[in-house]
């Protein structure tokens, strides 16, 4: 939230190294122009990005803050939040100590445009972008390879370009949407995915075009935080229920700022009821919680908070210490402080797991 | 096998419309007749397809596969196999699908007199939730009025995902009625679909509508508590029934820190969310949703932080257990007490008062 931290809180406890899952570099459009056609550029000048929902300018639930940002995180240079490097190496990299970051851009990269082929356009520059201005320049940071999730044609192409390539760590999508994540149209996607041997990130956020919530649309930023977990749950469900990871038992998904308290409580579920009902889904082999052990990783932030620190360690137990991930969501208004958030009693090796260790194994990081 | 269940309050259990024409002497002439010209044939809701495992457990179907047709059924189980002493019948049958208002109106009357008529009039152990037509507020307030007089219904039943959310201000008058008559809000699993059940369209399998379930139970919650209702209704309780449980305190750490750095957003929400939660509202216990694991389930109860949230229910003729005993191991002796009686008498006003008499059974 809106601290000022005066002096860097250095501690013994914080000289571990920092795998930083969730930094969100932001492009103005003029910065990708290089990479798009004339055309497209021009379509965007007249029609602008089109994502489902109404407002040519902002956001169906406005935000606590401008862009969503830190108000300290504003570059001196002029510009929005983590669009200047130098400024993000300073207060974010620097200032941590973060060993590597990934990078996850979000609007403009186009994602769940009704016009996809302005998603298919969007994503091949912001992924031009991400590289020459963030990557090149700065070899702590690793690219997301953004994909225009409705095509997956589309999508598909832009993994293949990128196959190969060691600036990207994952491909990127959003959490809602236009289908949930485990109908057969985005499979394509996951089979380009495990080919590239890239993980699949999803990031919260997004427009599905259907209502939020499956009672209608809240009515608060407040509530489209909460429903972004809830969001997830289903998205999970369905990836578990279709039989995604039967099909492509090499699938590694990374589910990034959708909290992590409840996927324990979720793989019980989905068990109790996958018993009953197993009939229906004959393709889900396993007990659903064993996908989600096997096949899933999670980002920390935002962190969980409980004044007994010892329920959110049961949870993490019940999740695997070897499946969290540490992430700040640099510069967001809700950034989770890498000096001051993990829990203060978890170990050593614990605390070294989810800083680090994790994320260098997942992303295979030198 | 036996229940330690003796004496229970059973806060859900769920009597079967037969038929359609079952409703027929308690429907004008007007509606008997577009029934008949019209072919419509049942208000069944997706929610429950008849003969899926979930919708009644094997040996309590009867020869036409149907489950909880008739109070002796709800007798023979709930109350001699199960040892209850009480039950709140929540009928699901799908009035609240119905869209045009008139006729929603009319079959959720009828729904309400059929109950009261064919279970609650056939055994003074019954209870039962007032259906409401959330398609027009105006005639819920007005079905609440009128059969609150009668004590033997003692909460207000609306489904866990609708047309808006719950908390929405256009159903305040609702409330005002359920504080008024000491009415719980009953928040049942099932859908009006007036959306797909998820965020992302609709599922391919009936195993992803009813896991659901769980996301709109959270989705009311958080509307119910950001909108205000608590603060405007500080004597109103909401039991969430067939909700699951162990979803709750991973919701409610992630809603309370929300709550901390967005409350401008929300002023008139001036405590934390989950001290809101622990205070108002209620959870049924089937079905409970841990592995058969008693130290796991001991753990995952004991961050609810509170002894006083859970309700028993078999959730009969629902497929949520096998065996005699809808309690879980791992539930501690003491908690299982309040549990089965303590807690749903604190919750429904109308049972602290209108108890069956000792020996009446």
């Amino acid at each position: 939230m809106n601290m000022e931290l005066k002096q860097p809180l250095r501690t013994a406890k914080t000289k571990l190294a920092i795998v930083d899952c969730d930094i969100h570099p932001r492009a103005m459009l003029e910065d990708v122009r290089p990479y798009l056609t004339n055309p497209w550029w021009d379509y965007l000048q007249t029609y602008g990005l089109r994502p489902r929902h109404g407002h040519v300018k902002g956001y169906p639930f406005p935000k606590p803050t401008p862009l969503a940002s830190r108000r300290d995180s504003w570059p001196p240079t002029g510009g929005p939040p983590a669009s200047d490097l130098d400024f993000t190496r300073e207060q974010h990299l620097d200032f941590y100590g973060i060993e590597t970051g990934i990078l996850n851009p979000l609007q403009p990269s186009g994602q769940g445009d009704q016009n996809p082929e302005v998603s298919a356009a969007l994503a091949f520059a912001i992924n031009e972008w991400q590289v020459a201005d963030w990557v090149r320049r700065e070899p702590r940071l690793k690219a997301s390879v953004v994909v225009p999730y409705e095509d997956a044609a589309a999508s598909v192409t832009e993994i293949r370009r990128r196959a190969g390539n060691r600036d990207f760590a994952h491909v990127l999508l959003l959490s809602r949407t236009g289908e949930a994540l485990g109908r057969r149209r985005y499979w394509p996607i996951y089979q380009a995915a495990v080919e590239a041997g890239l993980p699949v990130g999803i990031h919260v956020f997004g427009y599905s075009g259907w209502a939020m919530t499956g009672t209608g649309w809240p009515s608060f930023y407040l509530e489209e935080g909460i429903e972004n977990a809830t969001t997830t749950q289903q998205l999970i469900t369905s990836m578990i229920m279709e039989g995604v990871f039967e099909r492509y038992p090499d699938l590694k998904v990374v589910l990034i700022e959708t909290g992590f308290a409840w996927l324990p409580a979720l793989g019980w579920r989905l068990d109790k009821h996958w018993e009953r009902m197993r009939d229906e889904v004959p393709h889900v082999k396993r007990p659903p919680s064993e996908y989600l052990r096997e096949h899933f990783w999670v980002s920390t932030q935002p962190m969980e908070e409980t004044d007994k620190p010892d329920e959110l360690i049961d949870v993490m137990e019940w999740i695997g210490f070897d499946r969290l991930l540490f992430a700040s969501d640099y510069p967001h208004w809700d950034f989770d402080d890498p000096f001051l958030s993990l829990p203060p009693s978890l170990s050593d090796a614990r605390r070294r797991a989810i800083y680090a260790d994790n994320a260098r194994a997942l992303y295979r990081l030198a | 096998m036996t229940s330690s269940g003796a004496g229970s309050i059973d806060c859900d259990v769920h009597p079967t419309v037969p038929d359609l024409r079952a409703l027929f002497p308690y429907l004008d002439e007007v509606w008997r007749e577009s029934i008949e010209q019209r072919g419509i044939l049942s208000f069944e809701s997706a929610s429950y397809p008849p003969n899926a495992p979930i919708t009644a457990r094997p040996e309590w179907r009867g020869a036409n596969g149907q489950a909880a047709t008739s109070a002796a059924d709800i007798g023979r189980h709930v109350f001699d196999r199960f040892k209850s002493s009480l039950a709140i019948c929540n009928c699901l049958y799908g009035v609240q699908l119905v869209l045009n208002e008139d006729m929603a109106i009319a079959f959720t009357r009828a729904l309400n007199d059929w109950i009261a008529k064919e279970w609650l009039d056939r055994d003074e152990r019954l209870r039962a939730s007032i259906v409401v037509p959330m398609q027009n507020v105006e005639a819920a307030v007005a079905e609440i009025e009128r059969l609150a007089p009668d004590r033997r219904f003692v909460q207000i039943l609306v489904l866990a995902m609708q047309e808006v959310p719950l908390g929405r201000r256009q159903f305040w008058p609702i409330y005002a009625a359920a504080e008024r008559h000491k009415l719980p809000l009953g928040i049942h699993a099932g859908s009006s679909y007036r959306h797909p059940v998820t965020a992302l369209g609709w599922p391919s399998y009936y195993v992803e509508d009813y896991a659901a379930q769980a996301q709109g139970f959270q989705s009311q919650v958080a509307s119910l508590i950001s909108e205000g209702v608590f603060a405007k209704f500080p004597a109103l309780k909401v039991v969430l029934m067939e909700s699951g449980v162990t979803w709750l305190p991973g919701f409610l750490w992630r809603f309370s820190k929300y709550w901390r750095g967005l409350r401008t957003e929300v002023p008139w929400v001036d405590r934390p969310p989950e001290e809101i939660v622990r205070e108002h509202f209620r959870l049924t216990l089937q079905p409970f949703d841990a592995p058969a694991k008693p130290d796991l389930v001991e753990r995952a109860v004991a961050h609810l932080r509170s002894e006083d949230m859970l309700l028993y229910s078999s959730d009969f003729p629902h497929w949520q257990f096998d065996g005699n005993d809808p309690v879980p191991a791992g539930i501690p002796e003491g908690l299982r007490r309040k549990i089965l009686v303590e807690n749903p008498i604190a919750t429904y006003d109308r049972l602290k008062t209108d108890r069956p008499q000792e020996g009446v059974r």
